[in-house]
């Protein structure tokens, strides 16, 4: 069971939602929490575990082979992405426009650009009783995350069974990058705020989710700030609402020290709980 | 001609709230460019015209024929994105996975592939409730964020900047540290970090300002919520000292900006009190530090 945690904007609460359910999961089973935001991964700072295992994550690259190059200019007609330019006598690689997609590499006639590993960034592997937590982080200065997100999102598949509760801490917005991190969910949970701002992103995410044709449902976080607008529109689509976490500062400062807060504010408890209860619903459902 | 880019790293730390007060107080002396294309929000308190927009296009999709399909296969083969599953007997090609790299419309020997372009958004050149010009844009959903829409976004801006001889280009950034982040800030002259002083705040900082340190560009600090945790708060203050950065002010933790944005505001409309100052006073510092 994949369940991921997304928004349109930033900053709503999805690593919030994220950790806390996945220690409320941990009190009674064993559950998977796994950050696909790479870019700014923040789970991590909150989840206190022994690291078990670390492995370098790579993408792979075309090195150009002087010595058998013809200078035929195939390599570069046939790069999309202007990652492989001929300049003069010389060939030159971008790194961080290339895709991966082997295209000058097997279809240069001189074996001339061999694809090498390159460094994309890291994955971590985190245990703690019923609690395994997996982290990848990508390099600074690397550009593309959705490479790193989809091997973290293989990892994750190939070591831990199909009936284990996985949830998955996506990035912000509702580009490629969030794609990737959702399409193989079979569940999304779309954390927002009752705010102008949140409104018009959670509209957009809801968008993606039904061109994405993935089960979806809502979170309001920071209830009671703003207006009744986001709650008003999830009625009007018939979008269920899971969960209303309350607007309180003392939940801001404990999130602000890297504190899980399931344990110590029972009204986010009691709505955490209903969430786990969701989940646990759905999952049977679709055991049937 | 000075371009100012307000980033974050984290999302949620009152970057577009700020951004778009800068904005106002810019007046009429200003370009904005909303970059944070992939959830744009600034429109909402600038209320921009959208008297221009132009669709835009970036990137390739394969299309597949298939009545000059022979099922050969060679396409699904070559395919690094898994795009090319069988459905119901079909080579089809999956627009979520493909990432138009034109591999397999090269290789198919029956030339049953051709690549369309993509269009993954809008973007548009608004006047705004302040009088002055607004470049922004809306990526279309599930589209490519490659930084491409955000350069263009940017070059726009700074076109009618200079055509028309503001002294600013504002540009509200987009969050993380991947490609558009870095088209929004290569070749600003100084950049805004709006933070808050909670560990992912600080975490998400420290990256973000790796990245801002290759491109060698000047930058300034606004501490948010700056008293939501005074210990974290020190932590970056202490960094910033540490890295060079001016710390341009310290903002408390405040309803009164959500407030202001669910009437559509921004905080110094709003507001003439205390947090109306500490704005004012932000921006007179930023200009002072762009021009530096």
């Amino acid at each position: 069971m994949n369940i991921a945690i997304a928004s349109g904007k930033g900053g709503t609460g999805k690593t919030t939602v994220s950790t806390n359910l996945a220690a409320l999961f941990a009190e009674s089973q064993k559950v998977v929490l796994s950050d696909l935001d790479v870019e700014e991964p923040n789970s991590g700072l909150f989840i206190r575990a022994e690291l078990v295992h670390e492995e370098n994550k790579f993408k792979m690259i075309p090195k150009w082979e002087k010595d058998n190059c013809s200078l035929c200019g195939i390599c570069q007609d046939v790069c999309n992405y202007h990652a492989v330019i001929q300049l003069g006598t010389k060939i030159m690689v971008f790194p961080e426009l290339c895709h991966s997609c082997y295209a000058c590499s097997e279809l240069c006639p001189q074996e001339a650009l061999p694809m090498l590993p390159k460094k994309m960034g890291v994955l971590r592997h985190f245990n703690q009783d019923n609690l395994s937590f997996i982290e990848s982080r990508l390099d600074v200065g690397e550009e593309q995350a959705v490479p790193l997100i989809a091997q973290t999102i293989q990892y994750v598949k190939d070591n831990f069974s199909d009936n284990i509760i996985k949830i998955y801490d996506a990035p912000p917005g509702t580009s490629c990058p969030v794609i990737e991190a959702t399409k193989d969910a079979d569940f999304v949970i779309l954390v927002t705020e009752p705010t102008p701002f949140g409104l018009h992103d959670l509209k957009l995410a809801v968008e993606t989710m039904k061109e994405l044709k993935i089960d979806f449902s809502v979170i309001i976080n920071r209830y009671g700030i703003g207006n009744d607008d986001v709650l008003e529109y999830c009625n009007t689509e018939d979008i269920p609402v899971l969960a209303k976490i309350p607007n309180d500062r003392r939940i801001a400062e404990l999130y602000s020290s890297g504190s899980l807060i399931y344990d110590q504010h029972s009204e986010v408890r009691k709505q955490l709980e209903s969430i786990k209860d969701y989940i646990l619903q759905i999952n049977q459902s679709s055991i049937r | 001609m000075k371009e100012i880019v307000i980033i974050s790293g984290k999302g949620g730390t009152g970057k577009t709230s700020i951004t778009a007060s800068f904005a106002v107080l810019g007046g009429n002396n200003i370009v904005v460019a909303d970059c944070d294309v992939d959830a744009a929000d600034m429109h909402l308190l600038m209320q921009p015209d959208f008297a221009q927009s132009e669709d835009f296009y970036s990137g390739e999709l394969a299309v597949i024929d298939q009545d000059k399909c022979t099922q050969c296969g060679d396409c699904a083969n070559v395919c690094r994105f898994g795009a090319i599953p069988v459905i119901d007997g079909q080579y089809i090609v999956d627009a979520l996975s493909c990432e138009g790299c034109g591999y397999c419309a090269r290789i198919c020997p029956t030339e049953a592939i051709t690549n369309i372009d993509l269009n993954v958004g809008k973007w548009y050149v608004s006047t705004v409730k302040t009088g002055s010009v607004m470049v922004h844009a809306k990526l279309g959903v599930g589209a490519d964020n490659s930084g491409k829409l955000v350069a263009k976004v940017k070059n726009e801006a700074k076109q009618i900047a200079t055509d028309t001889k503001k002294d600013y280009i504002i540009v509200d950034g987009s969050p993380g540290i991947g490609c558009p982040v870095v088209s929004s800030i290569s070749g600003a002259n100084f950049v805004v970090l709006v933070t808050e002083p909670s560990v992912s705040g600080l975490h998400d900082l420290r990256r973000v300002y790796q990245l801002v340190k290759k491109f060698k560009i000047k930058a300034g600090c606004i501490i948010n919520k700056s008293d939501i945790n005074n210990e974290v708060s020190k932590e970056i203050e202490n960094f910033l000292e540490k890295e060079d950065i001016v710390h341009i002010s310290s903002l408390p933790y405040d309803e009164t900006f959500t407030e202001a944005m669910t009437e559509g505001k921004t905080i110094v409309e709003y507001d003439k009190s205390k947090l109306y100052n500490s704005i004012v006073e932000s921006w007179e510092k930023v200009q002072l530090l762009a021009n530096k």
